[in-house]
């Protein structure tokens, strides 16, 4: 087993962890979040309530766990990772049993003092189980078709439960979360240019075949696709969302129409301005130094974790940092894309930002798995 | 499974290398985002501020204060009145129907009514105000200001809708308002932004209707904030509009009203004309309606009342209708003849009762006939025999002529509704129309005001002003806008022969003062308002039956012209009585009393009537529904 290679001598105990924590890392998070508490602080008019407390508390113990989990061996958490993907598949069937039904899709499971959903846990289970296999596998074996189908099957089965759900954002996180893993791993250029030919082949078929009796999709599908690639179309259905957010973003113009001076989402033009498209009112308020900002301030977390992960010479702590800063890469990219309507709408939260107790609680602890790699390190 | 460290490093070199190209790509990517972000931001951004304002800004239309109508001395006939009403908030209301039934129990609300607040109220966004209850009386609204705690979401408004304190004595002048249709935005063709406000009002008949370019005003408007669901968040500016203007009209409200009353239960018209100014100082038609209940939104029961009445009372008849005028038209074919010079006033004509034509027998009224008679005593007496004569010798086209120098068969340019032109037919009309010659039996039917020959009562008094001055009279309506004075017409000379002119005169006066005159029972004793005038009855059916023996719809139009004071006329009046049998019984009466009415400017004292009337008028002046002059002021009982 690879931790018997440690030297851990040199390895931190006890409260002296502390201070081998990545804390550049830490701050970062704190920053982030720290602009996602102004503005939902002006989202709600200038008020507190209802978005800006619980945010904080979820963000109080999100802390909490973190650094928790960060005090804990990153060894642990390795053999933890089957028990972590298995339980967080054993709460999507569960939500597929008994979920609450939010915003027309099955989500969450009602836990009394919070929602949890299941789909944000999985993301970063799916992380786990991918980097524990990768490390466990023989690397001479990584490209071999077998052992290419063991973590294909991993990431879709959750997959499939998640789309089920159904949770379009989640499940394209899921999928390309889970090959970003494959793919550090070292899985053959092969498989992913396969991918990607047959990929483009499908997307070609579905578009060549409309309107035949061999369509693909259904017509209303093929009309979201048009929106997307049109939103001007069905500026008042589909496409309204991504027209109005445009139209904030655009207005915001270089510096911002001043905090709490937004109109466009303070004014509920935007929809779900204080989750998915909180973006919006960054952009409106503080133009386009704002947006850049949290662009930067989002770069540097995936900077410091990618040097963390590239310095680690454990297998499994590189490549769970790695595929964690993916996710979280994933998570404000689709974000960013899907507000400045550079994708379709598919509803992915701005990590940290966006009001939300399960996706906040879940990215912490993912970066108390980062911090625990990095601490434990061996050197 | 033992790992080589060799196999090691071979893993974290690769994870090295393509971490390295996965932070490389996220780069990227991040720097597509940025670039996005600059393009959508700092390059486009005028745009989308632009939308953004759009977005953000609403402009409501303020709509203006209507312009007020007043009659000649300042009396009110189109107002502005405050209008109560209560509107409902369906997201303050909390319970929409505890409350409605709270609200039935204060102010007269219907089922109906219930039922139609509640449909609009669920039809709407939860914020927008309905309106539940309108026109409430100040007690009512009393009532639910005092019950506020009970009544959440509902709010008591004031807002101006218009009103008409004259009732139904202006229905046919001033016109009504109703809410503008799509019909009317077609006809309309304005692009005036207030007629695209759901319900608002324009005028839909009379001065209402055409004056309402100058009455409607011009639209101010305020800026609001509001959010995407349409719920006004505050008010940036505001700019108010431009009353309309208040027009003052040439009639007299108390003389119309006094002939209005004068009128009731017969289906008649009178006009009453300033000789010297050519101000329409009344201007009736009965019976009559009341615009209010146009304004309210008129019940189906009541509208078919009104268009199913036989009396027509939404026609304006006294400009409207058309009547063939009979024996008034014999001053128009007597100056035609005497200007021709193929009569001369002293000449004499045999009356026998008829006379022949192409083997036809025209009648004269009277069977006996009227035996010699010359100018004076055929116009007094309405020989029909003397204009066959005079027909046959001065010919249909200078009948014509002169008919419409006299203001007949023209259209007089008013703001009323559907002015006639009425007819004063020519050869080539009747060719064109008929497709047929003209015969000289059409000549002598025209000459006793028959056949073709149709006028409005309006065209009447027009023609007995001018008989009156001799000069070109018009009729003016609008006696000033805004304050600004109209042109008034006394009109040139018309160029006529005034020596003639005073023979014609002479024997309108002995119509009614002379004791073989036909009016002689409805003259004027008091000295200073004697009046000269002609009686007519026009033919609706060929045969010469008596009137009582027919049923209403066939029996002879009454019709009677007069000007007075004789020695310096001040007013003339025509009087149309549909169906009312002979002018000298029906219609000369009512011209008599409209005559002193106005003289007087009140009811004229007993003495002005011959002795053998005074039992009767003074019966008649107590049983005058006249409207009480004090209520008239405020006109609430109206309202």
């Amino acid at each position: 087993m690879s931790y018997l290679e440690y030297n851990l001598k040199t390895a931190p105990t006890g409260l002296s962890k502390i201070f081998h924590l990545n804390w550049p890392v830490i701050l970062l998070l704190t920053a982030v979040s720290c602009v996602g508490f102004l503005m939902l602080f002006s989202v709600a008019g200038g008020s507190l309530t209802p978005w800006v407390e619980p945010q904080m508390k979820r963000f109080g113990l999100g802390m909490v766990l973190m650094f928790l989990v960060a005090m804990v061996p990153i060894w642990f958490w390795r053999n933890m990772a089957g028990v972590a993907y298995l339980g967080s598949l054993a709460l999507l069937l569960l939500v597929e049993l008994f979920g609450a039904v939010g915003m027309g899709a099955q989500r969450w499971i009602d836990l009394g003092f919070m929602r949890l959903q299941p789909s944000e846990l999985t993301k970063f289970t799916l992380v786990m189980i991918l980097a524990a296999y990768y490390d466990w596998l023989d690397v001479k074996k990584t490209s071999r078709p077998f052992w290419v189908i063991i973590p294909i099957l991993l990431i879709l089965v959750p997959t499939y439960l998640v789309l089920r759900q159904p949770d379009l954002g989640t499940a394209i996180l899921l999928v390309a979360g889970g090959g970003i893993i494959m793919f550090l791993a070292g899985v053959s250029w092969y498989y992913f240019a396969g991918v990607v030919a047959s990929g483009v082949g499908a997307i070609t078929a579905v578009f060549k075949l409309r309107g035949t009796e061999w369509q693909f999709l259904k017509d209303y599908q093929y009309r979201r696709i048009d929106t997307f690639l049109d939103p001007s179309s069905d500026p008042l259905g589909a496409g309204y969302h991504i027209t109005q957010s445009k139209i904030a973003l655009g207005s915001g113009g270089w510096t911002g129409r001043g905090f709490m001076q937004g109109t466009q989402s303070r004014l509920n033009f935007l929809p779900e301005k204080h989750t998915d498209f909180i973006f919006t009112t960054l952009a409106e308020e503080f133009g386009f130094v704002g947006g850049i900002s949290l662009l930067t301030l989002y770069t540097l977390i995936i900077f410091f974790c990618v040097i963390s992960a590239l310095r680690n010479k454990d297998r499994f702590s590189s490549l769970l940092t790695l595929g964690i800063a993916a996710t979280f890469f994933l998570f404000f990219a689709v974000n960013m894309s899907m507000v400045m309507g550079l994708a379709p709408v598919v509803g992915v939260p701005l990590p940290l930002v966006s009001y939300g107790g399960s996706a906040m609680l879940v990215i912490l602890v993912a970066f108390g798995l980062v911090q625990s790699a990095h601490v434990h390190r061996p050197r | 499974m033992k790992r080589t460290t060799k196999d090691s490093e071979f893993s974290s070199r690769k994870i090295s290398r393509r971490g390295l190209i996965m932070g490389g790509a996220q780069l990227a990517f991040v720097g597509a985002l940025g670039l996005r972000m600059r393009y959508l931001q700092v390059d486009q951004a005028d745009q989308f501020r632009m939308l953004a304002e759009e977005n953000r800004i609403n402009v409501r239309l303020l709509p203006p204060a209507r312009g007020l109508m007043f009659d000649r001395n300042g009396a009110l006939l189109a107002a502005n009145e405050q209008n109560y009403k209560i509107v409902l908030v369906r997201e303050d209301a909390g319970d929409v129907e505890e409350v409605l039934a709270r609200l039935a129990q204060l102010v007269p609300l219907t089922e109906e009514d219930l039922e139609r607040a509640t449909r609009e109220i669920y039809r709407r966004s939860p914020f927008v105000p309905v309106t539940v209850a309108d026109r409430l009386r100040w007690e009512d609204i009393s009532a639910v200001a005092v019950n506020a705690p009970a009544l959440p979401g509902v709010t008591p408004e004031v807002g101006l809708s218009r009103g008409y304190p004259r009732g139904q004595d202006f229905a046919h002048v001033v016109g009504y308002v109703g809410p503008v249709s799509d019909y009317d935005l077609e006809r309309l063709n304005d692009p005036d932004p207030l007629l695209q406000i759901p319900k608002f009002q324009i005028g839909k008949s009379g001065v209402e209707a055409k004056l309402e370019h100058e009455l409607r005003g011009k639209a101010g408007h305020r800026r609001i904030e509001v959010n995407a669901t349409g719920r006004v968040m505050r008010e940036l500016d505001r700019i108010d509009g431009e009353p309309g203007a208040n027009i003052q009209l040439s009639v007299d409200a108390d003389l119309q009203n006094f002939i209005q009353a004068r009128l009731a239960g017969e289906s008649a018209a009178a006009s009453v004309i300033d000789t010297e100014t050519g101000d329409l100082l009344a201007i009736a038609s009965s019976p009559s309606f009341d615009p209010n209940k146009f304004v309210r939104g008129i019940s189906v029961a009541d509208y078919s009342e009104l268009t199913e009445n036989k009396y027509r009372p939404l026609a304006g008849k006294a400009v409207q209708g058309t009547y063939p005028p009979g024996s008034t038209f014999k001053m128009v074919t007597a100056l035609a003849a005497l200007h021709d010079g193929v009569v001369s006033p002293e000449d004499t004509v045999y009356c026998p009762g008829y006379t022949y034509l192409g083997g036809r027998r025209f009648h004269c009224w009277k069977r006996g006939g009227h035996g010699n008679v010359n100018l004076h005593d055929s116009l007094m007496r309405s020989c029909d025999v003397y204009y066959y004569e005079l027909a046959q010798r001065v010919g249909i086209e200078k009948i014509s002529a002169m008919a419409r120098l006299l203001g007949l068969g023209e259209r007089h340019d008013l703001p009323m509704s559907a002015v006639a032109q009425g007819l004063a037919p020519t050869k080539d009309w009747k060719r064109e129309r008929h497709g047929e010659g003209w015969q000289v039996g059409d000549t002598l039917n025209a000459a006793i005001g028959q056949g073709f020959v149709l006028a409005s009562p309006l065209q009447l008094s027009i023609m007995a002003a001018r008989l009156a001055t001799g000069r070109s009279v018009t009729p003016r309506l609008v006696k000033s806008i805004n304050g600004v004075e109209q042109p008034s017409h006394a009109g040139d000379s018309l160029g006529l022969n005034e020596n003639l002119l005073r023979q014609v005169r002479r024997a309108m006066f002995d119509v009614s003062n002379s004791r073989r005159g036909t009016a002689f029972r409805s003259r004027i004793v008091e000295d200073a308002f004697r009046m000269a005038g002609k009686t007519g009855t026009s033919q609706v059916r060929s045969a010469v039956v008596r009137n009582q023996d027919v049923p209403w719809e066939q029996r002879d139009h009454a019709l009677f012209v007069c000007f007075a004071p004789f020695d310096a006329p001040k007013i003339a009046v025509s009087v149309v009585v549909e169906h009312g049998g002979g002018g000298s019984k029906a219609a000369a009466p009512v011209a008599r009393d409209i005559v002193l009415q106005a003289l007087y400017g009140g009811l004229p004292p007993l003495a002005a009537y011959p002795a053998a009337d005074h039992e009767r008028i003074r019966e008649m002046q107590r049983e005058l529904p006249l409207r009480n002059p004090s209520s008239a002021e405020d006109g609430k009982d109206q309202a």
